[in-house]
C-alpha cells in the first residue's frame, strides 16, 4: 500500500521537479521504515550513527571511572599510610616557605596519562608562581619535573629552567625504594638550598588541594637556626653519631628529601585516579545527555515523517496499517 | 537596635570561630612563616589560592611542658605504615650508630641517626622487639620521640636459618670484592646479617 502511495508521489514529483531521480535514489535506502520517509531519510541515518558513536563514547567512559575507582580503592591505603612519614621532619624542622635562598629548585610532580581533569594544570600554575615567587636579582629557581604532562606544558615557555625530567613514574608499582633511588638521582644532579615540591595532596575523592612542601639544604638550615626564629630551638638538639653536625644534618636531609618525595608521589597518584573518576564520571553523563536529545530528534524525525506518510495515504484513501507513533520510532530513552 | 543585635552576633562568632573549628592550625610557630608567604604569592599569583604547606596537615604538637611527663609518646613511622602513632609507653631504646640509646620521658631533646639493630620499645611489662634497618631517632623536648625508620619487622618473624646463610653469603662477597663499591655493599650485607643474628640471640 505505501509502495503504492510512494509510487504516484514518484509521478507526481517527476512532472514538477527536474531531478526526479533523487528522490527515488534517497526512498531507496536499506531499510523498510526509510522508504516510507522518502527524503528525509538520509538525516535519521545520521542521527542514528551519532547515536551509535555517543553509546559507544558513553561505555568507555565508564568502564574508565571504574577502572580509576579500582585504582584509587588500592592506592588510597598506601598513601594514608605514607602520612606518617613526613610529620616528624615537619615537627623538628618546621616548613617554610617563605624561606630567603639563592638556588630554589621547584620539584612538580604530575601524572604520565591525561584524561585526569584539571590536576595537571593546576600544578603547572602553581609551579609557574613559585618560579615568579623565587625568582629574582639574586635568586634564581630550576624545574625538575615528573611526569609527562607538567613537561609538555612547561617545556613550552620555561624550557631553559628545566633541570630534569623523569616520566614512566608508575609504570612498576610504586614503592619506597624507587623513590628513594629517584630522590638520590635529583640532589646528585642538582644544586639547591631549597627545594620545593609542588603536588596534588589528596583530601578526598572530589577535593584535591595543591599542596608545596619546602627542604632546606643543610646549610640553609644552619644558617636558619643561628639566625633564630623558626630553627632557632635545633642548636639545643644534642646530635648522635656521625663525626659532625653537619654529617648528619646532610643525611637528615636526603632522608627528609626521600620521605617527602614519596608521600607526594603517592598523593598525587591518588589525586590522579580520583581525578579521572570524576572526569570520566560527568562525561559519561554528558554523553547520556547528548543520547537523550539525539534520541528526541530521532523520536521527533520518525514521527514527522510517519505523519506525513500517514497523512498522504489518508488524503489518499489509502489508510495504513501502522500510525505516527509506531515501532519506528524509538519509545523511551535508556 | 538591629545594628546592635549584628554586631553582637558577629563578635561572638568570630570568638567562639576558633574554638567551633576542630583543625585550627594554632601552632607555636607556623602562623608567621605562613603569613609572609601568603602575602608574597598575593603580590605574584593574585588570583589563584596559595598551595597548602604540610604543616596546616599536621596535628600541632604539645609545648613543652614544666615538669617532666611519666609517659613517652612514640610515632614509629615506615614508608608504608604507621607502627605506632601517639602511643604512650615508658621507654624505648633505638640502635643509634654509637650504640644502643635509651630514650626516657624527659630525655635532652637530640637528633639521632640509626644502624641496622634491635629495637625495644618497654610498656610497663611489656616488651616488643623490632629489628628496624636504618633511619633517624628524633626526641623533643615535650618527651615526643619520632622514629623513622625505613624498614622495620618483629623480631618472632625473622627466619634464623636464612640470617646465618645470608651472613656466610656476605662474608664471602666481602672477601672475594674487587671495587670499592662492591666491598662497602658487601659490607653493608655483613653488618646488617650480624645484625640481625645478634639481636635474634640478645
Amino acid at each position: 500500500m505505501a509502495m503504492a502511495a510512494l509510487r504516484r508521489e514518484g509521478k507526481r514529483f517527476a512532472l514538477s521537479s527536474p531531478n526526479p531521480i533523487n528522490v527515488l535514489r534517497s526512498s531507496l535506502a536499506p531499510s523498510e521504515e526509510q522508504m516510507s520517509l522518502g527524503v528525509r531519510g538520509i538525516s535519521t541515518q545520521i542521527v542514528r550513527n551519532r547515536m551509535k558513536s555517543v553509546k559507544n563514547i558513553q561505555k568507555i567512559t565508564k568502564a574508565m571511572k571504574m577502572v580509576a575507582a579500582s585504582k584509587l580503592r588500592a592506592i588510597q591505603v598506601r598513601a594514608e599510610n605514607s602520612r606518617g612519614l613526613w610529620q616528624p621532619f615537619t615537627a623538628l624542622l618546621g616548613d617554610i616557605p617563605s624561606v630567603d635562598v639563592k638556588k630554589n629548585v621547584i620539584v612538580t610532580i604530575s601524572s604520565d596519562k591525561g584524561l585526569c581533569g584539571g590536576i595537571n594544570s593546576t600544578s603547572v600554575k602553581i609551579s609557574r608562581a613559585m618560579h615568579r615567587l623565587t625568582s629574582g636579582p639574586d635568586k634564581e629557581s630550576t624545574y625538575v619535573i615528573l611526569g609527562e604532562k607538567a613537561k609538555a606544558q612547561l617545556i613550552r615557555d620555561s624550557r631553559n629552567f628545566i633541570e630534569l625530567s623523569i616520566t614512566e613514574l608508575q609504570k612498576n608499582f610504586l614503592n619506597y625504594t624507587q623513590v628513594s633511588v629517584l630522590a638520590e638521582e635529583i640532589l646528585k644532579n642538582v644544586e639547591y638550598d631549597a627545594l620545593r615540591v609542588v603536588f596534588n595532596k589528596f583530601q578526598s575523592v572530589v577535593s584535591f588541594l595543591p599542596t608545596t612542601a619546602t627542604i632546606l639544604s643543610p646549610e640553609v638550615v644552619e644558617r636558619e637556626a643561628e639566625a633564630g626564629g623558626k630553627l632557632g630551638d635545633l642548636d639545643a638538639y644534642e646530635i648522635e653519631g656521625g663525626e659532625t653536625k653537619s654529617e648528619i644534618l646532610q643525611n637528615l636531609a636526603e632522608f627528609q628529601f626521600s620521605c617527602v618525595m614519596f608521600n607526594a608521589v603517592m598523593e598525587n597518584a591518588c589525586s590522579e585516579q580520583g581525578a579521572r573518576m570524576s572526569a570520566m564520571d560527568s562525561s559519561s553523563r554528558n554523553a547520556g545527555e547528548m543520547l537523550d536529545r539525539l534520541t528526541l530528534t530521532y523520536n521527533s524525525i520518525v514521527d514527522d515523517a510517519e505523519c506525513g506518510a500517514f497523512n498522504r495515504l489518508r488524503i489518499f484513501g489509502d489508510l495504513p496499517r501502522f500510525g505516527p507513533a509506531s515501532s519506528n520510532s524509538i519509545v523511551g530513552t535508556q | 537596635m538591629f545594628r546592635q543585635a549584628t554586631a553582637r552576633l558577629l563578635s561572638r562568632s568570630a570568638a567562639a570561630r576558633p574554638k567551633a573549628r576542630p583543625f585550627s592550625t594554632d601552632l607555636e610557630s607556623a602562623p608567621a612563616a605562613d603569613q609572609a608567604f601568603v602575602d608574597a604569592w598575593k603580590k605574584v599569583a593574585p588570583n589563584m589560592d596559595p598551595p597548602k604547606t604540610p604543616l596546616s596537615f599536621m596535628k600541632p604538637r604539645p609545648p613543652t611542658p614544666s615538669s617532666i611527663p611519666s609517659k613517652l609518646t612514640v610515632n614509629f613511622s615506615l614508608p608504608y605504615a604507621s607502627e605506632l602513632s601517639g602511643k604512650e609507653v615508658d621507654m624505648v631504646i633505638v640502635p643509634a650508630t654509637t650504640g644502643q640509646m635509651g630514650i626516657l620521658p624527659g630525655h635532652v631533646p637530640t637528633i639521632a641517626e640509626l644502624k641496622p639493630g634491635l629495637m625495644t620499645v618497654h610498656e610497663g611489662n611489656d616488651v616488643q622487639k623490632y629489628f628496624v634497618s636504618s633511619g633517624f631517632a628524633l626526641v623533643h623536648a615535650n618527651s615526643y620521640a619520632d622514629i623513622i625508620a625505613v624498614e622495620a619487622v618483629p623480631v618472632n618473624r625473622i627466619d634464623p636459618n636464612l640470617v646465618q646463610k645470608g651472613l656466610a653469603e656476605f662474608t664471602q662477597k666481602l672477601n672475594s670484592a674487587s671495587t670499592d663499591l662492591e666491598k662497602a655493599e658487601a659490607q653493608i650485607g655483613v653488618d646488617v646479617h650480624s645484625a640481625l643474628s645478634s639481636a635474634l640471640s640478645g
